[in-house]
């Protein structure tokens, strides 16, 4: 067991002893990242269940879907579901899945507990922020899921939560007035969690590296969640007052985002003089750095995990570093994309289209940089790098797709079908989430001191990545072939010849979902019955595997933060534990890497 | 190469030895980077008046005088210029002196709430409300209510701040480098402000 004790003298904040300050208000930027991810598994599974209900009814039309009355006997009655709850079910799924995995899991769970011990700090500078970022994301997962439990349900009206009709209150339709108001509150509290998160991950990196740790000495890990969380400074910040003012339009009366003359059900609608496209703009200027705020953690994950098992470092980590810098900076000039057909100036469109086919070319090199550096590497297969893999399969996928939607003239046919959704799906959700596989085998041994099970994830990978490419590529075909996303049946006769094609992926979307199980198995066993890990089962370098315990004690260096005498990866040279030299390890060492 | 090489940035790290590596306290750079996240946030409300706005033909601009907002921000730039004041104090160890006008500072702030809630009653009075006006369409209200509003409860924020870290300045809780980080908040209210001062009342001022 660790002694605390000697080492109380530097520790800022002294171990807490009691249950509750050591679980559950915790200041501990380990335990806040392993709440992060407890809730990200929670939203998940939520998320996924709700994927299964929609794909069930998309399959069969009608389908009673046993229990399902219990949900919603409004949404539901008799088990079947009505095209308003397909919708209220749709939008829950898109705004947790975003919301609470996306973000929370890669950025701020991983981001939380590794990076401190990443940079040699003992913890982050504002523990306590930290503490509330958690507690406030989870008080906005409460008040989202609370909306299930409101008369009429949740809203309806899509994770982007267009105007006019997410303005207007019940008027629009089940879950329009109490739903979207819950939504929105919801969204502006995740808002101040993640700029409380932001804070310390930004302070962290700038101010808390230890002796020698350089900012080129950064693992990429590091990187990514630094680059995302300057992002996340200014997206959320945005969102937040977007958000106050569609709750405004609900109960002050105003109209922000109603423009005059809207007839609903009939009923000429009391708001006037607002604009509907306000509210694009403001999502949208949150929203596209949002997709990246999803997908960076997991590059640098991505590309974490693969240089400790390529054993060798990435082709250049220089620009690697840069080309996610540069993915944040034009993230903001990009969003407009998504309102190609929204009647905005086409002259608008093509200013943005420009910035977006621009994107590309940082996304290509990090591609390349992965692909050219697996070349001729003698990759170490395991469970981490084939999720790591995966992650790169997808994101090419979802992203040759996107080089289509960048087109003003082609996302006029594309816009609203399932090939977007498709896009979307594979380039920044399911990549993103093979980033968080690839980063739970890679990291759960330091977590929770216990190896994962390698057959059970080398299982589960297969399924997972077959599955995926089963589910989403067949949405590109539904997608050129005219299919609308959002509706809730199909039953216009042009569709009637693609339905097949929805059963089909109903059931691989069900197969893939059960797949998640062995996962959450592996999880829970190996967390208490899994193998006893190593300080270093990878033979990895950086500082995260030079704990004096592990899972790391509560200071993460016992006492004495560590100095840094090298770049983040050594591996491939003559080192005097093996083929690598730790980045605290004073011997010297030829260099492999490049700029050094 | 060599890559024991301590020289390359090698700092000490700010929680053992207490010396930030960037000599900028963990604090300031934190208020700095608040001060970016909510400079976005004022930054997308008044955007988001400014198209509003451009799209709206009879935008009405009822105010006649700008005496009221000239001496509101006589008064917040003066409370700035005694933050600066109290923060100089401070540095210089003068602790009674810092006390007195971080104390000024937010007895400025309180006299500007004041005064801008004694304009939004007047409004109010004149029939102005979040969704309805005399003069023109309802947005004007609605602009006017939230762009203000939000930057009233950054006021109102920022005097509990001040009076919170004066007081425990005073006692010897905080130190000068708190103050200054209070400070650097206050000055970005004053300089919003200055933002909102054109965009929300020098625009809208009757021809």
């Amino acid at each position: 067991m660790h002694d605390m004790s000697a080492h109380a003298h530097v520790a800022h904040h002294a171990p807490p002893t009691s249950f509750i300050r050591k679980h559950i208000f915790s200041i501990d930027h380990k335990v806040i990242g392993k709440q992060y991810y407890g809730l990200a598994l929670v939203a998940v599974f939520v998320g996924m269940v709700l994927s299964w209900l929609m794909r069930l009814h998309l399959g069969w039309a009608n389908l009673a879907i046993p229990g399902l009355h219990w949900l919603s006997s409004t949404g539901a009655p008799g088990d079947v579901m009505t095209p308003e709850y397909y919708l209220q079910l749709m939008t829950m799924h898109g705004t947790i899945m975003v919301f609470f995995v996306l973000t929370t899991a890669p950025f701020a769970a991983f981001g939380n507990y590794f990076l401190p011990i990443q940079v040699g700090a003992e913890d982050m500078p504002f523990p306590h922020f930290n503490m509330m970022s958690f507690w406030v994301t989870f008080v906005a997962f409460l008040v989202l899921i609370a909306s299930f439990f409101v008369s009429d349900g949740p809203t309806l009206g899509g994770w982007t939560q267009y105007a006019p009709l997410s303005a207007v209150g019940a008027v629009a339709g089940p879950g329009q007035g109490m739903g979207v108001v819950l939504w929105a509150a919801s969204i502006a509290i995740f808002c101040v969690g993640q700029l409380l998160g932001s804070l310390n991950f930004i302070t962290t990196t700038l101010n808390m590296r230890t002796k020698g740790m350089s900012l080129w000495r950064m693992p990429l890990t590091t990187w990514g969640w630094f680059i995302t969380s300057v992002m996340g400074l200014t997206a959320f910040a945005v969102l937040m007052p977007a958000c106050i003012l569609l709750i405004l339009d609900h109960v002050a009366g105003t109209s922000f985002f109603v423009a005059s003359n809207l007839v609903l059900n009939d009923q000429l609608q009391p708001h006037a003089g607002g604009s509907t496209l306000l509210w694009q703009h403001l999502f949208w200027f949150f929203g596209h750095p949002e997709v990246y705020i999803a997908i960076v953690p997991g590059m640098g994950i991505v590309s974490h995990v693969l240089v400790a098992n390529m054993r060798r470092p990435m082709l250049s980590h220089r620009v690697l570093v840069y080309s996610m810098g540069a993915l944040a900076v034009l993230s903001y000039m990009v969003y407009g994309h998504h309102m190609f057909v929204s009647g905005m100036n086409p002259v608008s469109s093509i200013a943005f289209s420009f910035p977006t086919l621009i994107i590309t070319i940082p996304s290509t090199i990090i591609v390349l940089i992965w692909i050219g550096s697996l070349y001729g590497s003698r990759l170490r297969i395991n469970t981490a790098s084939l999720f790591a893999l995966g992650m790169i399969s997808m994101f090419i996928s979802g992203g040759v797709s996107g080089f289509f939607l960048a087109q003003p003239s082609l996302d006029i046919m594309l816009h609203a079908t399932y090939f977007v959704v498709g896009h979307f799906h594979l380039v920044m959700a399911v990549a993103a989430i093979f980033g968080i596989f690839s980063g739970t085998y890679f990291w759960f041994p330091k977590m929770f001191g216990r190896m994962m099970n390698e057959t059970l994830g080398k299982i589960h990978f297969w399924l997972t990545f077959v599955g995926a490419y089963c589910i989403f590529m067949p949405f590109h075909y539904l997608g050129l072939a005219g299919n609308v996303r959002r509706y809730q049946a199909f039953v216009d006769d042009y569709l009637q010849p693609l339905i097949p094609v929805h059963r089909f992926i109903t059931v691989a979307a069900l197969v893939t979902g059960a797949a998640q199980l062995i996962f959450l198995y592996n999880l829970i066993h190996s967390r208490f019955g899994g193998e006893k890990a190593p300080d270093n089962p990878w033979q990895a370098t950086s500082l995260e595997w030079a704990t004096p315990t592990t899972p790391p004690p509560y200071d993460n260096f016992g006492g004495h933060l560590p100095t840094v005498y090298h770049d983040p990866y050594q591996y491939g040279i003559e080192g005097s534990t093996g083929d690598y030299v730790m980045q605290n390890s004073p011997e010297k060492v030829q260099s492999v890497g490049e700029e050094a | 190469m060599s890559q024991v090489d301590l020289t390359m940035e090698g700092h000490a790290p700010g929680l053992v030895t207490g010396i930030p590596p960037f000599s900028v306290p963990a604090k300031k750079m934190a208020i700095w980077l608040f001060i970016i996240a909510d400079a976005a946030t004022f930054a997308g409300c008044l955007v988001a008046y400014g198209f509003l706005r451009n799209g709206t033909p009879d935008w009405p601009r009822p105010f006649h005088s700008i005496v009221n907002v000239a001496i509101m921000t006589f008064v917040l730039l003066t409370s700035s210029l005694t933050m600066l004041l109290g923060v100089r104090a401070a540095k210089a160890g003068d602790k009674v002196g810092a006390f007195r006008w971080t104390m000024i500072t937010a007895v400025g702030g309180i006299l500007f709430a004041l005064l801008h809630i004694r304009e939004w009653l007047a409004l109010i009075g004149e029939g102005m409300t979040m969704f309805h006006n005399p003069w023109g369409t309802g947005l004007f209200g609605a602009s006017f209510f939230s762009i203000t509003g939000l930057h009233l409860l950054h006021v109102t924020g920022g005097v509990i701040a001040l009076l919170a870290v004066g007081i425990r300045y005073m006692g010897g809780r905080y130190n000068a480098d708190d103050l200054e980080v209070t400070g650097l908040y206050w000055h970005f209210v004053d300089l919003v402000w200055m933002f909102v001062v054109p965009f929300v009342y020098l625009l809208n001022l009757g021809r």
